[in-house]
């Protein structure tokens, strides 16, 4: 209790107050912006909190983080851009009920799984905080590696009907990631001769072009709709209702945010894919899932709101990053000569308290902004597609080029822009090539360490949770092979 | 009733269309041989270190993508073989109509440093506004306010990274300042 009043006392200043409420509105706008997104929001504020105390610019920070997903869940259901990257799995199912007429319902349930995600993983934060830190670090290399591989495979089974497309897409972005100098040998891989391949292709650079490029692309090419927000009656707190008859699904997917989100490298990404692949599998209606399923919101909502404040277990507990925003963040407590790691738990744990619930709080501030200006954020889809077409493509390019001022990057940007619109007309996967480069990257880095301490391959999974996780990846794809194989023999018959 | 190919879709795109995918073998074929390649390459793009373990290998990851594309590209051409369907030039002329927005974005990407963000990113929403075939003043002024808005956001507001217009430089002293730092 006096460590929870002392956190509290943290908190209880004017000047944290208003970073998270900048931190938690500015990022669920930021967040619903296709292209700009958390990281390049941190990426600006960033040299602006080296000036102010630890907690105050790291709970902007963390305001920006933990929001932008709600934010980012709008144009996943609005429009089909995901505002970050990880609300791209949203886009399955809400664009969907946004084209049957229930886009309230949709966003609705997106912010109350949200909502659950982030309290429920910022609960048991600060219940097993403790414990947690002590289970982390059992994840090594190996361990890592078998479960962004089991992400892979679970992105490529659960494209059913596309595993083909997916599995070759995911593979491409595997070969996307080994662009560039690689950090062992400082070999050149696939930069045929060219120095501005030698640096790889950005990933936020991929993302914008097939995401936010293709669909400026999609709407400017295709006929102009104008649609009419006329199903914006009713209360938006249904959602909460129909999340406690999906409560299942939500915890599952709670559970799997703060799971994953706790392991460095894995984060929303694969917690998302095991979520929803989770819900799918369990799901009475799995037909539904791409087809606008509350099931499959809810568990793409819950899963990647419960990472952010799981996230910074590793980097609190260990001082080690699991991703690239918790590693920008990590710069802020090194201005401030505050090293995180087991002392920061052993010395400071009303700090860590302090930010745990600042997150909180901030997962409610979300909630309360959202609740009242649904109906001004829903504007957003009377606005004529060309329209948003233009939209999008202007608010592209300060996504690409505030990276790093380079014309380079929106040449890619654009370029696979064209990708995305020919995947898009396909009706092709995108998903699997973001997976294929982030999981990819973790990939290879961990095999690579892991196989440094293993003499024969069965010592790699010679640890109990590596070999749990091998089993999980024999079961996941042995029981794909078994549908697969008992759906061919009903079409026989 | 929905195909199960397109099931977890992820497109607004009405795309299941004969045009469309009429697209897909040619796109398939493409993606094809790109794979072919990129394998074709790998000796000369990629480097294979002498001893080690095989995991350091450079060439290992770069060996796994190209040839998973290769694989699941054979692949999925053999499993929709027999759905294909002929005629894919019309599909391929509307993916044509999207290179066309490629180079409207290269184009802005490439005014901004010159003009400046303000005139250019103005220029640039107007401009495609009318591409678009907007011509009511009411569209073509939220056009215009849409791009000064980006502006004042982003660069007046937040800050982004994007550099002043050289055009700026021929402002007089005071006036110049504000228009390199905020549009």
């Amino acid at each position: 209790m006096d460590l929870l009043a002392s956190a509290v006392l943290v908190l209880a200043r004017w000047d944290v107050a208003a970073a998270l409420l900048v931190g938690s509105v500015g990022g669920v706008v930021i967040g619903a912006i296709p292209g700009v997104g958390a990281a390049v929001a941190i990426a600006i504020l960033l040299p602006a909190t080296f000036s102010l105390d630890p907690i105050v610019g790291l709970t902007a920070l963390l305001g920006i983080y933990g929001s932008s997903m709600y934010g980012g869940a709008i144009p996943a259901i609005l429009i089909n851009t995901p505002g970050t990257a990880v609300n791209a799995l949203t886009t399955y199912e809400g664009t969907p009920m946004t084209r049957r007429g229930e886009a309230r319902r949709a966003l609705s349930l997106a912010y109350s799984a949200s909502f659950f995600g982030g309290v429920f993983s910022v609960v048991c934060l600060i219940l097993l905080s403790p414990v947690l830190a002590w289970i982390a670090p059992q994840f090594g290399s190996r361990e890592i590696f078998l479960a962004a591989l089991l992400g892979i495979v679970l992105v490529v089974l659960a494209h059913r009907g596309r595993i083909l497309a997916a599995g070759m897409l995911a593979c491409f972005g595997i070969w996307l990631n080994t662009i560039g100098l690689e950090p062992i040998q400082y070999s050149q891989r696939y930069t045929f001769g060219q120095s501005w391949l030698a640096g790889g292709v950005d990933l936020i650079v991929v993302v914008l072009g097939l995401f936010a490029l293709s669909q400026a692309f999609v709407l400017l090419v295709e006929p102009d709709r104008r649609s009419r927000a006329g199903a914006v009656a009713g209360s938006l707190f249904t959602g909460f209702r129909e999340l406690l008859r999906n409560k299942r699904v939500a915890a599952a997917s709670s559970g799997f945010g703060v799971l994953m989100g706790m392991i460095p490298g894995v984060g929303e990404f694969t917690a998302q894919f095991l979520s929803y692949t989770y819900a799918q599998r369990t799901s009475k209606k799995p037909e539904a899932f791409g087809d606008g399923s509350p099931e499959g919101l809810i568990a793409s909502e819950a899963a990647n709101n419960a990472v952010p404040a799981a996230a910074m277990i590793p980097l609190l507990a260990l001082g080690i990053p699991g991703e690239a925003l918790t590693a920008m963040m990590l710069s802020v407590f090194y201005v401030h000569n505050v090293v995180p790691g087991p002392g920061l738990f052993q010395n400071h744990m009303d700090f860590v308290v302090a930010l745990y619930l600042a997150l909180l709080i901030l997962n409610v501030l979300v909630i309360l902004f959202l609740l009242s200006s649904t109906n001004v954020l829903l504007k957003v889809i009377e606005i004529p597609t060309r329209f948003l077409g233009i939209t999008i493509l202007t608010l592209s390019f300060v996504g690409v080029y505030s990276l790093r001022n380079s014309a380079i990057d929106c040449a890619i940007a654009a370029g696979f822009g064209v990708f995305g619109f020919i995947l898009k007309r396909l009706n092709l996967p995108i998903v699997p090539i973001i997976l294929g480069m982030v999981l990819g990257g973790i990939m290879e880095a961990k095999l690579r360490t892991s196989m440094m301490r293993v003499q024969t391959p069965l010592d790699f999974i010679d640890r109990p949770i590596a070999f749990i996780l091998f089993l999980i990846i024999l079961a996941v794809v042995a029981s794909h092979i078994w549908q697969s194989l008992r759906s061919r023999k009903r079409k026989d018959h | 009733m929905r195909s199960a190919g397109a099931q977890l879709g992820i497109s607004t795109v009405e795309s299941r269309d004969d045009e469309a995918r009429a697209g897909a073998l040619a796109f398939q074929l493409m993606f094809l041989l790109f794979a072919v390649f990129l394998l074709s390459q790998i000796g000369t793009e990629t480097r294979s270190a002498t001893g080690g373990n095989f995991a350091a290998q450079p060439r290992l990851w770069p060996a796994i993508g190209v040839g998973g594309m290769l694989l699941f590209g054979l692949a999925h051409i053999a499993a929709t073989w027999r759905s294909r369907v002929p005629g894919a030039i019309p599909e391929i002329l509307n993916w044509v109509r999207a290179i066309e927005y490629l180079i409207w974005f290269m184009a802005y990407v490439a005014v901004v440093p010159v003009v400046g963000y303000l005139p250019s990113t103005v220029a640039f929403t107007v401009l495609l506004a009318v591409r678009q075939g907007y011509r009511t003043a009411a569209v073509l002024l939220s056009a215009a306010a849409l791009g000064a808005a980006i502006v004042t956001v982003f660069k007046a507001g937040l800050s982004v990274r994007i550099p002043g217009g050289a055009i700026y430089e021929h402002l007089p002293g005071g006036l110049r300042s504000f228009m390199i730092l905020n549009f």
